[in-house]
């Protein structure tokens, strides 16, 4: 019998000269940069596209690109078409700084949009500040972005915890009662989110029952949820995202818990709901960005695009914090008729963002003194399957705009400094 | 000289020249600066578990815990204790270090395919508490709020904070001092008596050689450097975070030392770069980078387990 | 009091059982091949993506019966494929390629399936508490819970009564003497590994039950495996079993009064046991030196 290990090497020979080839290639092509038109316009875009974020992600570089090929239809920005370069952070901070500073330096991007992950994003931040290139962050949503670790050339879309703690904690209190129980992910994200909604629980005239603080990534609530039910709370907030939430909801479903006590929470996303089993999607909850809006003016026709390049699915927030991302810097830049950082930095302080970008009813615009913009918390309670529509799985009650919502300035810490 | 010591002394001038002339031929070629000074930092992680591995041979897979504590040792110095670079790397080294001589006294007495496992789990209890000790490390948004400050001397300093190049240079210099420490260490009788337990362990022990002691020296050893590598990290990136002291680190690290060659000095570097690189690269062409990467594990340990240095020295040898 | 420790016990205990399912496909590879299988995880997911796949057809009795024995499949083609090769060569190897082989299994069920999640339903009488009181024991844990003691006891069956059981138990002891009674010793390797991912399979298709589906749900558990096994004691597989148990045990006892350390207290578990008894609870001494 041929001995195994005897034709696996001489095998090998043909195999590693066509290995060696191809593998030269593979080492020489990070080399050969791939001729780009230089008359271009570059925005840079750094997404963990792998790893745990990585459905919410995809979303929001979905949305980016619907937007760039929009401006590039209408002309680009300047009279220049826009290219969008996407780079996977790999939810890992080294590598989201490496690649903002390989879109920076070597691929000369004016603008970065990124990242989901509020670590990497605020990492990401101090590179851009350093290099003096506008940021707008998309989707990552601790506070210190636009609260004390602000800088001036970083802007936010999406909604801090401050905000979205704001707008639910009168109506849960009004409408469920006094005594609030928390399930709260253990990292900054969740901390922030919960003393928010102590702290207006409490001035409200409510008691916290407890906080049962998890660890990122458990797939077992029971020990929290056995606690949860034994302080017999009137309502169960879970500030738990992602993954953690489904795995929550799942559970409380499955012990019935949910015909015990009420569930609610703050941010949820359409990603979560869908992967939840029809039973589990409860609660009341705010979305960031809903896409059911009827009668709201070119709300349809998003939702038509997105749905083309989706798979038929329909868009999320995400696709719209990507979407308004890359549509700022087109509106500033063309407004402005500059790519200067510092000018469009300034001209973005108070600026309004028009209906087909904002596509919702209220004034949407970026606060000036923290760079937050000042979009509206969609209330509302999850459905367990869409009555018209299969993918509407939540029925949003209120819209209340971004303003009423986010602490003054002089509450979330940020002092912005305009360089030299 | 001979021409075998010559042929060695020509590779060693070419690799330095090679590094000192980085941020001059990278560029046009499409690279970029602060790429060869990641490659710099992992290449010296790399080289530190080659230090064990290939020279000792004992599997340490939860190596990057050691990459990791270095980190946070540097970021926390430079944090709340002092605004010197130099010593934030001191400090961050040391931290490293002494917990792998701690920890290195507690599995020396394991081998193989257990002590691995135990190296991996060890390694997570790390992750697990940079993770969980959110008010000191941050948690998972990882350690922020420090960046590496210039460089003071008496009448003028460098700034090697916002100066790539100045930094590459820097890193490079740690670099040089680390790897010639890691070769005159192998030189010594030392590190004689670490290829001998690698070639034979029992013959080894017969001739005398206190196995368990030689080996909490190397891993020791290779902990400190891994720390060094950990915290020049942290001044690359102005951060530190958990990520880089989980199992799957620890296995990029093993895989470049592989892909490079093992049993060589220099190979773990050349598998640095050429798994940052790839990395680097095949992560902006493609969202399925992850599926090549496996895939060149996968390769490289069927067809090319000597990794690209041994794969050469035994083509020259032939 | 007492009444909320009772319930983290057993719920630990539900918990553990779980632990033991995946750690014991592990140990068996682990003892019978010496490899360190890192895919094991992803051989879960894959387990779990594809009942959820067959679902819609077979329902989801005919996933539990039928995807498992599928992942096993696909585990015995990687077997022979990748993983033969490297038997007799440093454990190094292995360790390098199962490592690559569950970044492959992440990025291709993520491919194959998309990044989203995937709703998984279980049948309507099980996705229900026992009793009011006891309401964090549901018809599905329970269910879990007997399915697992069934493959268990499925298991030891097979090592105990049946030639191939036999034959493997003592490949663990010595390959080498089984080889020289003429035993194809190559077919045993695959058979065991055959076995050890169907395990991981089951694991996946009940833990869809229990959690979201999605590509990155493997790598969690895979720790946890570990540990029962080092706890536990590498080469016993009574040891693993035991081990699975008692991490769970743990883990639900310091949710309830710690429960930052809820993960730690695993480690810190093994690093005790590594320090009062390193060859674990019920290790043989010398099974891996």
């Amino acid at each position: 019998m041929k001995n195994p290990i005897v034709s696996l090497v001489s095998d090998r020979r043909a195999l590693l000269k066509g290995a060696a080839a191809i593998g030269a290639l593979q080492i020489a092509s990070p080399f050969v940069v791939p001729v780009r038109a230089a008359d271009n316009i570059k925005m840079g875009m750094v997404d963990p596209l792998t790893g745990v974020y990585a459905a919410p992600a995809g979303n929001e570089v979905m949305g980016a690109k619907l937007a760039v090929d929009q401006i590039n239809a209408k002309g680009g920005i300047l009279g220049r078409q826009v290219e969008l370069l996407v780079e996977d952070s790999a939810n890992d901070v080294g590598t989201g700084v490496q690649k903002a500073r390989k879109l920076i330096e070597r691929d000369n991007v004016n603008f970065i949009i990124g990242d989901v992950n509020s670590g990497i994003a605020a990492a990401i931040a101090q590179v851009t500040a350093e290099k003096k290139v506008l940021h707008v962050v998309s989707g990552g949503h601790t506070d210190t972005i636009t609260g004390k670790d602000c800088h001036w050339n970083v802007y936010r879309v999406c909604n801090t915890t401050r905000m979205e703690a704001n707008s639910v904690s009168d109506l849960l209190y009004n409408k469920y009662g006094k005594k609030w129980h928390f399930i709260t992910p253990d990292y900054a994200f969740g901390h922030t989110l919960y003393d928010a909604c102590a702290a207006n629980l409490k001035k409200l005239g409510g008691t916290v029952t407890g906080n049962e603080l998890t660890p990122l990534g458990t797939t077992d609530f029971s020990a929290y949820l056995i606690k949860a039910r034994a302080a017999q709370p009137d309502v169960l907030l879970l500030l738990v995202q992602g993954s953690d939430m489904i795995n929550c909801l799942k559970q409380i479903v499955q012990f019935g818990l949910d015909k015990q006590i009420h569930v609610a929470g703050t941010q949820q996303e359409l990603e979560s709901l869908a992967g939840l089993p029809p039973e589990a999607r409860i609660g009341i909850w705010m979305f960031e960005w809903y896409w059911k809006q009827p009668g709201v003016p070119h709300v349809a026709e998003f939702v038509a695009e997105i749905r083309k390049r989706n798979g038929g699915q329909v868009p999320t927030a995400r696709h719209w914090f990507g979407y308004t991302s890359a549509m700022t810097f087109a509106l500033v830049a063309n407004q402005q008729k500059s790519l200067d950082a510092i000018k469009l930095a300034q001209a973005l302080d108070d600026f309004e963002l028009p209906p087909d970008v904002k596509l919702q009813p209220n004034k949407v615009y970026y606060r000036k003194g923290d760079h937050q913009l000042m979009t509206s918390a969609f209330i509302g309670e999850a459905l367990n399957k869409g009555k018209d529509d299969p993918e509407d799985l939540f029925r949003v009650d209120s819209v209340v705009p971004g303003d009423k919502t986010a602490p003054p300035v002089a509450d979330t810490g940020c002092t912005i400094k305009w360089p030299a | 000289m001979s021409g075998e010591q010559t042929r060695k002394l020509f590779v060693l001038s070419a690799i330095w020249l090679a590094l000192l002339l980085a941020p001059y031929w990278m560029a046009p070629l499409g690279g970029y600066t602060a790429l060869a000074t990641r490659v710099l930092v992992l290449g010296l992680a790399a080289m530190s578990v080659n230090f064990l591995l290939g020279f000792t041979g004992v599997l340490s897979f939860g190596h990057a815990a050691y990459f990791g504590l270095g980190a946070y040792g540097t970021g926390l110095a430079l944090k709340f204790l002092t605004t010197s670079t130099p010593m934030s790397l001191v400090m961050g080294m040391l931290l490293g270090g002494v917990v792998g001589a701690l920890l290195g006294a507690l599995i020396v007495r394991r081998r193989g395919v257990y002590f691995a496992m135990v190296t991996i789990a060890f390694g997570q209890v790390f992750y697990y508490i940079a993770f969980q000790w959110s008010s000191l490390t941050g948690g998972d948004d990882g350690l922020r709020g420090f960046s590496r400050q210039p460089l003071h001397f008496r009448f003028f300093q460098i700034d090697i904070l916002s100066n790539t190049n100045y930094f590459y240079y820097f890193v490079l210099f740690c670099f040089a001092v680390a790897v010639g420490a890691m070769g005159l260490i192998l030189r010594s009788p030392f590190g004689r008596a670490m290829i001998a337990i690698r070639e034979n362990e029992r013959r080894a022990r017969f001739l005398g050689i206190p196995i368990e002691r030689h080996i909490w020296i190397a891993f020791t050893l290779s902990c400190f450097f891994m720390g060094l590598a950990g915290a020049l990290y942290a001044l690359v990136n102005n951060f530190a975070d958990p990520r880089g002291l989980h199992y799957s680190q620890s296995g990029d690290f093993v895989m470049m030392a592989v892909m490079g060659g093992m049993r060589t000095f220099w190979g773990p570097l050349l598998g640095a770069a050429v798994f940052v690189v790839l990395q680097d690269y095949l992560s902006s062409v493609t969202v399925n980078w992850m599926s090549f990467v496996g895939l060149l594990f996968v390769l490289v340990v069927l067809f090319f387990p000597r990794g690209l240095l041994g794969f050469v020295r035994r083509k020259s040898a032939a | 009091m007492t009444q909320l420790l009772l319930f983290n016990v057993t719920n630990g205990l539900m918990i553990g059982a779980f632990y033991v399912l995946m750690a014991l496909g592990l140990s068996l590879i682990l003892n019978l091949s010496n490899v360190i299988n890192f895919a094991h995880g992803g051989f879960l997911v894959i387990g779990g993506y594809i009942a959820y796949t067959i679902t819609p057809y077979v329902g989801f009795w005919g996933a539990l019966l039928i995807a498992p024995p599928i992942t096993a499949l696909i585990g015995l083609a990687v077997e022979r494929t990748l993983i033969r090769p490297l038997y007799g060569r440093d454990p190094l190897y292995s360790l390098l390629l199962t490592f690559g082989l569950a970044f492959i299994i992440e990025d291709g069920t993520r491919f194959i399936w998309g990044a989203q999640g995937k709703p998984v339903t279980v049948p309507a009488f099980l996705a229900k508490p026992i009793s009011y009181d006891f309401f964090f024991i549901t018809g599905y844990r329970l269910f879990m819970v007997a399915t697992v003691v069934f493959a268990v006891a499925l298991l030891f069956v097979l090592l105990r009564y049946t030639r191939l059981g036999m034959r493997i138990r003592a490949g663990t002891l010595d390959l080498e003497t089984v080889s020289a009674l003429g035993i194809n010793v190559r077919i045993l390797r695959s058979l065991n590994f055959a076995v050890g991912i169907f395990l991981a399979g089951l694991s996946g298709v009940l833990a869809a039950g229990q959690l979201g589906l999605e590509p990155t749900m493997g790598t969690g558990l895979l720790m946890p495996s570990f540990i029962a096994i080092i706890v536990g004691g590498v080469g016993s597989l009574t040891g693993t079993l035991l081990g699975g148990l008692l991490i769970g045990v743990a883990s639900g006892l310091t949710a309830m009064y710690f429960p930052a350390a809820s993960e730690a207290i695993m480690y810190v578990l093994m690093a005790v046991v590594l320090l009062v008894r390193p060859r674990g609870l019920l290790g043989e001494e010398g099974m891996m030196t």
